[in-house]
């Protein structure tokens, strides 16, 4: 069973309404302070990533229930130009745009699961989830 | 031809002023009825009517500021702009039914008709919208200049120490001004410790955290001392998981506790004095 909304990423501040609705998810799924802001830290990651690379692109929140046990999955869905070597940007501290460089493997770490697909050209898909333990 | 239309909605008025407000009522959605009662629609709608037909004999600054102040009111009552300017259209194809089941439309004339009578419509129909948007522009101009108002103050709490309380989420606009007024102040108030509270920010992400220790670099540069204050437990779980180095800089999970020590740094504390009685 799946409840999805989704949030479009234009600008700035859509970022903050994607992280929102990330730590309005899990607040109700009963995940704790900490995994809260995990959860919002991820969807920011995600979020910012699509505006500074990809220009436009959609975050989804989804609830997921495995066995009866809770979780929210955080798609990242983007069509712009796509990463050609992903075990170099999964890498701590490289970044093309100056910054720490430490946002995917970050989200990695944030999260239970980490899933991405990146076709040069066509796009880029992450998939992260959180259980809730 | 004008004068044909003219004198038709005239002659109609109260007919046609019925049908208006009937049809404007099935059509409006809750959002409109919620916030207006039933008096303040119906004497609107007449004011509205009547704003219409002036525009038709009036003179045409008379019926500039009626249109001024009519659009000044919608907007204060709150009807959403679709309502107002779908208000304006049922207006016209009540007209236009009207006149033609009455056979003022003709055959010959029906082309003129309808071509002068959107010509008398549009420029309506655009002054509101017009006015609409410089409402909300006017809006949104002025929370912009009341959010920078409040995006980075620097605060001198003791001499050479300063406080900088970060509250809300922070983008590149923000950061930029955070750096500089960082700057100018520790400047200004020749600080040698300069705290940045982040006890207000709902989330450290890597964006922040790179601005943060960019601003914490630069005020090194100019010979103060950046310390961090205001890490809730979850921020420091999140920064550690994210990777983020922040051996830089000294952290204190609360501004009081960044008090005491930049007192310290400067050879200073706070003590306790006892009353004569």
């Amino acid at each position: 069973m799946t409840i999805q909304s989704c949030v479009t990423i234009i600008n700035e501040w859509d970022i903050v309404a994607a992280r929102q609705l990330g730590r309005n998810v899990a607040k109700e799924l009963g995940f704790g302070t900490v995994d809260q802001a995990r959860i919002t830290t991820a969807i920011s990651e995600l979020a910012r990533n699509i505006y500074l690379y990809a220009g436009k692109g959609q975050i989804c929140i989804d609830k997921l229930y495995e066995n009866g046990k809770p979780g929210v999955k955080i798609s990242a869905i983007d069509s712009g130009p796509g990463i050609s070597d992903i075990r170099q940007v999964m890498e701590d501290g490289f970044s093309t745009s100056g910054g720490l460089g430490a946002g995917l493997p970050g989200v990695k770490r944030l999260m239970d699961q980490f899933a991405i697909e990146s076709i040069p050209g066509d796009g880029t898909q992450i998939i992260a989830t959180k259980w809730l333990r | 031809m004008n004068k044909l239309i003219f004198k038709f909605i005239e002659t109609h008025k109260l007919d046609i002023l019925d049908e208006w407000i009937r049809t404007t009522k099935e059509a409006a959605d809750d959002r409109v009825l919620r916030v207006v009662s039933d008096q303040v629609f119906n004497s609107t709608s007449r004011e509205f009517v009547d704003l219409v037909i002036s525009n038709l004999n009036g003179s045409k600054d008379d019926y500039n500021s009626r249109l001024n102040e009519f659009s000044e009111k919608v907007v204060r009552l709150g009807w959403p702009l679709t309502f107002v300017s779908r208000g304006l259209h049922t207006f016209g194809v009540i007209v236009l039914d009207r006149m033609e089941q009455s056979g003022v439309i003709t055959e010959e004339n029906q082309r003129n008709l309808f071509r002068e009578f959107s010509e008398w419509m549009q420029p309506m129909n655009n002054e509101i919208i017009d006015i609409y948007s410089a409402t909300w522009e006017k809006t949104v101009s002025l929370q912009k200049i009341a959010l920078q108002e409040l995006s980075a103050p620097l605060i001198p709490v003791f001499e050479r120490i300063t406080v900088m309380p970060l509250v809300g989420t922070i983008d590149t606009e923000r950061a930029k001004q955070i750096m500089e007024n960082l700057l100018k102040g520790a400047v200004k108030h020749r600080s040698e410790v300069v705290l940045i509270d982040i006890t207000g920010v709902p989330v450290v992400d890597t964006m922040v955290a790179h601005h943060i220790i960019q601003a914490a670099d630069a005020v090194r540069l100019i010979g103060a001392k950046c310390m961090l204050c205001g890490i809730r437990p979850e921020i420091a779980q999140t920064i550690v998981s994210l990777g983020i180095d922040l051996n830089q800089f000294t952290t204190k999970n609360s501004l009081q506790k960044g008090i005491e020590a930049a007192l310290e740094l400067t050879n200073r504390k706070i003590v306790n004095v006892e009353v004569a009685k």
